[in-house]
């Protein structure tokens, strides 16, 4: 077992980890976070998806002990108390999930691309300057599967928040 | 809004009311029950082969192996009912008994199931269990074992495997336009996002199961009847399932395995299939082979239809899908047939998977008959309407409603459809070559029996508790609606609890018959509420009497009628009782057997094909639908889209590949069982029609959540035609398929230059 210790949603926490344990497993089983999901545990689905160091990443691929010292924010931190994030409440007004299992993946990968397009990351479909848009949205989520297909939803849900002034 | 309108909450576009709950990750799944003690951790070990015995089997590495607590194997499983046992229960209710004997029954079916304090450790020592076994020759493949193929005792959504109305040959015979042609469809798998989950605890002999299924009250039943207990012993608690699609209508192997293990040690064992475990031990959608004849005379009327189907049934799981069942209601013809074999096979289960029998039918179906109407030189849209039945061809009965052509007509107009006779490759955007594709969708419209409990505080406030489940579908919200319209009540106060055996019975989630049979027994315990009141406010003011129970509203803790105007807490206090309750229990009406009922949809797709390495691009797509009347138009929208996206899987991307060889599926994970991802996606259009089926249940409705997958897959299949002059013949339809097509196009079009 080794020592771990971590900022996880502005609180730090440590713990004890089997080496084989992955971030996601830390997060679901060690620190009773579960709102983070398991849809494959290959890095295929992006249920799992959670923000460490500002960078979203598969938290099933990545093992817990590589993280020591790390910042992550789960689904369970975009919130501010009791008041959703703007993309939260635009999650819900937009009907962007139906079952809800991809949508912790679906909220972290969505907060994350908005500071990737801020920070002016371009991905394969920008076409000169880097700007918010359907497309960009589009290929930016694709690796955050869903089966209920909220696709078209999720993408006007990212586009009314990216809309308003930050 | 005024305040009459704000009573009027069916049909509202509502946000979900379990919205906040699962986006701040507070919706617990079933693998993320967290009990009061912590459950220890199972993990399957699969059969490396399709068909045999377990020679020997050793467990000793994985017995030592840190944090194990426990290893079954066929040798030391506890004793459960024969797999398959109490069939009067149905395939959900009956014997699911794992681990039973020697005998493998398919590739990937559980010979150990691993039981550590971790995960990790549980893993590890799954992969230190060896197994030595007997391999034997297996069926795995209908085509193969043609020889071997008989008709099922019975077929899911249809009433009898073999029908012919008319007489089918000589029909076909004197036809002066035909088409026959042989189709494949692929066996798919249903993907949920949330793979099969149980956590498994006993308490007195009492088993109390978290997990994800579908229509709980089966699931108890499957539970008692495998492991030799009363349903009443069993409780399950499923308040969010993270999509079903007909994956979780009954238990799977980890439910058992869970439940046997917990059993043993005394303790909660947790077990959630990894996505590679679910495409043997959770159910599939298995490939067809279907044949189909049509013949026209020279005006293109229809005048003979066949569809024979061929597939593999899982060895002793009962479950035949009726791919031919839609030419009995779609098209008016002198003579239709249709018949269905099966080929007992070694062999996952073989299950519903969204839409069973039309999602694959309209694939082949709708596609044939576009290659008719353009053998006829007639637009494949006026094709369909020169075709429209009076009555249900197959059975004479008249369709409840029948809007099939106003949703072609309404999607040709929104479209943009060009009618003519379908002319490949006529259209182009540069490099891309455009196809336009039309079919319709056609989906049986079911009700279930189903309870519902009701009780209405001296608050005002409105608790319905019903063993229903929410997969997606909007359930918490819908019933709250048609809650608070019933009782002119606000929304806010009505608490829906659902997925819970403790509560009153329902037919849960399936075959889109949840809203409209759970919703109809919600209205009518509301309206026992709403009568119950009325008769005690009259018995304190008899100016109460003779008022109509519709004006009723419920403001906060008082009644209303009119002027006239009571606290609850007063008529219950001068009657007697803490709460009005009311029970409710509803069944199928007559119309349901005297009439053919379905919902209906017209899809159009707009696809571009490379003209170099011919890869399929859809560009748009958009339906029409009629589903009677809609519950809540924010969901069902949701709903209608999330079928289309599996039409676009149907027709495009999914299909699970086995090795005959071994009875294997291959691609067993996401980054080879291809469902669509965002950027597969075009932006979607989705019209509803404003219906209102009286036949189907007293609030309108019919089923909604199987209806975008059915004619999806086709419209795009005709669209690639309408492109590049291929006709799929498989699906889904790959880029080496049309490859040759579009070659034949490109050098034509070279040559003409
Ligand atoms: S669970 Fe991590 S990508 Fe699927
Ligand atoms: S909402 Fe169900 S998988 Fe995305």
């Amino acid at each position: 077992m080794y020592p771990v210790s971590l900022d996880v949603n502005g609180k730090t926490v440590s713990a004890e980890v089997d080496a084989r344990t992955s971030l996601l497993d830390l997060l679901r089983e060690t620190l009773g976070m579960p709102g983070s999901k398991k849809g494959c545990d290959h890095g295929q689905c992006g249920a799992c998806t959670v923000i460490v160091n500002g960078v979203r990443i598969n938290s099933c691929l990545s093992l817990a002990v590589s993280h020591d010292g790390d910042a992550v924010t789960t689904v369970e931190g975009l919130a501010d108390g009791e008041s959703l994030s703007p993309l939260q409440k635009a999650f819900v007004s937009h009907d962007a999930f139906q079952c809800g299992y991809c949508t912790p993946g679906q909220l972290c990968s969505a907060t994350a691309l908005l500071d990737e397009i801020k920070r002016g990351e371009p991905s394969v479909v920008t076409d000169g300057k880097v700007t918010l848009n359907e497309e960009e949205i589009r290929e930016r989520m694709s690796g955050n599967l869903c089966r209920c297909g909220a696709y078209n939803n999720i993408v006007d849900a990212i586009l009314s928040v990216a809309g308003e002034p930050a | 809004m005024n305040q009459q309108d704000s009573r009027k909450w069916i049909g509202q576009p509502l946000d979900r009311v379990d919205g906040p709950a699962k986006v701040t990750g507070q919706a617990t799944y079933a693998a993320d029950y967290r009990g009061n003690s912590p459950a220890a951790i199972g993990f399957i070990v699969e059969a490396g082969i399709g068909k045999g015995r377990i020679v020997s089997i050793d467990t000793r590495a994985a017995e030592a192996s840190d944090g194990v607590l426990l290893v079954l194997t066929h040798q030391n499983a506890p004793e459960q009912a024969p797999f398959g046992s109490h069939d009067d229960a149905g395939r959900f209710g009956q014997s699911h008994a794992v681990l039973e004997n020697e005998n493998v029954k398919y590739h990937g079916a559980p010979v150990a199931f691993v039981v550590a304090e971790t995960l990790e450790q549980a893993r590890h020592a799954a992969h230190l269990v060896s197994v030595r076994y007997d391999q034997q020759p297996g069926v795995f493949d209908a085509e193969a074992h043609e020889d071997k193929a008989t008709k099922p005792d019975s077929l899911d959504g249809a009433d009898q495997a073999d029908k012919e109305v008319g007489h089918f040959e000589p029909a076909f015979e004197k036809s002066a336009v035909t088409v026959e042609a042989e189709y494949h469809t692929p066996s798919q798998h249903a993907s949920a996002m949330e793979p099969h989950a149980t956590v498994a605890e006993w308490s007195d002999g009492k088993l109390t199961v978290h997990m994800a299924v579908q229509i709980i009250a089966d699931a108890r039943k499957g539970f008692a009847n495998t492991l030799k207990i009363e349903p009443g012993d069993v409780r399950i608690v499923s308040p969010f399932i993270g999509g079903g699609f007909g994956s979780k209508l009954g238990i799977h192997n980890e439910a058992i395995l869970a439940a046997l293990a917990a059993r043993e040690l005394d303790r909660p064992v947790r077990v959630a299939q990894t996505r590679r475990n679910l495409f043997a031990n959770g159910p599939h959608r298995t490939a067809h082979r279907h044949r189909l004849k049509l013949g026209a005379d020279a005006d293109g009327r229809l005048q003979a239809v066949s569809h024979d189907s061929l597939a593999v049934m899982s060895r002793g799981y009962p479950f035949a899908e009726a791919a031919g069942g839609l030419t009995q209601s779609s098209y008016a013809a002198e003579a239709i047939r249709m018949s269905h074999r099966i080929v007992e096979a070694n062999v996952p289960k073989v299950d519903s998977m969204r839409a069973p029998g039309e999602a694959i039918g309209t694939l082949v179906f709708e596609s044939a008959i576009d290659e008719l109407a353009e053998r006829c030189g007639i637009d494949p849209i006026e094709f369909r309407l020169l075709n429209e039945p009076e009555t249900e061809p197959g059975s004479g009965k008249s369709f409840s409603t029948r809007p099939l052509a106003r949703c072609l007509r309404e999607g040709a107009a929104k479209f943009g459809w060009q009618s003519g006779v379908v002319r490949p490759g006529m259209k182009r955007d540069g490099r891309w070559l455009i196809g336009h594709g039309v079919a319709a969708a056609i989906r049986p419209n079911n009700i279930e029996p189903a309870g519902a409990e009701a009780s209405l505080a001296r608050d005002g406030r409105l608790t319905l508790s019903l063993d229903m489940t929410d997969i997606g579908t909007g359930t918490y919200t819908i019933l709250g609606q048609i809650a608070a319209e019933t009782l002119g009540m606000d929304t806010g106060a009505v608490e829906v609890r659902l997925g819970d055996s403790d509560f009153v019975e329902t037919c849960g989630s399936g075959g889109s018959f949840g809203a409209g049979s759970t919703g109809t027994a919600v209205q009518q315990a509301c309206d026992s509420i709403r009568t119950d009141i009325l008769a005690r406010a009259a018995r304190i003011d008899p100016d109460w009497s003779g008022v109509n129970s519709a004006d009723l509203t419920i403001d906060g803790d008082r009644v209303s009628v009119g002027d006239r105007s009571l606290a609850l807490g007063d008529i219950l206090d001068a009657v007697g009782g803490e709460a009005f309750r009311a029970k409710s229990h509803i069944k199928p009406g007559d119309a349901h057997k005297t009439m053919a009922q379905y919902s209906y949809g017209a899809l159009f797709a707009e696809v571009g094909v490379d003209a170099d390495t011919a890869e399929i691009r859809l560009r748009r797509l958009l339906g029409v639908f009629d589903a009677g009347r809609i519950l809540n138009h924010k969901t069902a929208h949701s709903q209608l889209m999330g079928g289309m996206i599996f039409g676009i899987g149907a027709g495009l991307l999914e299909e699970s590949l086995m090795d005959m060889r071994y009875g294997a599926f291959m691609n067993r994970d996401l980054a080879e069982y291809h469902i669509a991802v965002n950027r597969d996606v075009p932006r979607l259009e989705v019209h509803m029609l404003e219906g209102f089926d009286e036949h189907s249940n007293p609030l309108g409705s019919k089923g909604i959540g199987e209806l975008g997958i059915c004619g999806t897959g086709p419209a795009i299949a005709n669209a690639v035609y309408d492109a590049t002059g291929h006709r799929a013949r498989k699906f889904p339809i790959h880029i080496e398929d049309v490859l040759p097509a579009v070659a034949r196009l490109t050098k034509g079009n070279a040559a003409s230059r």
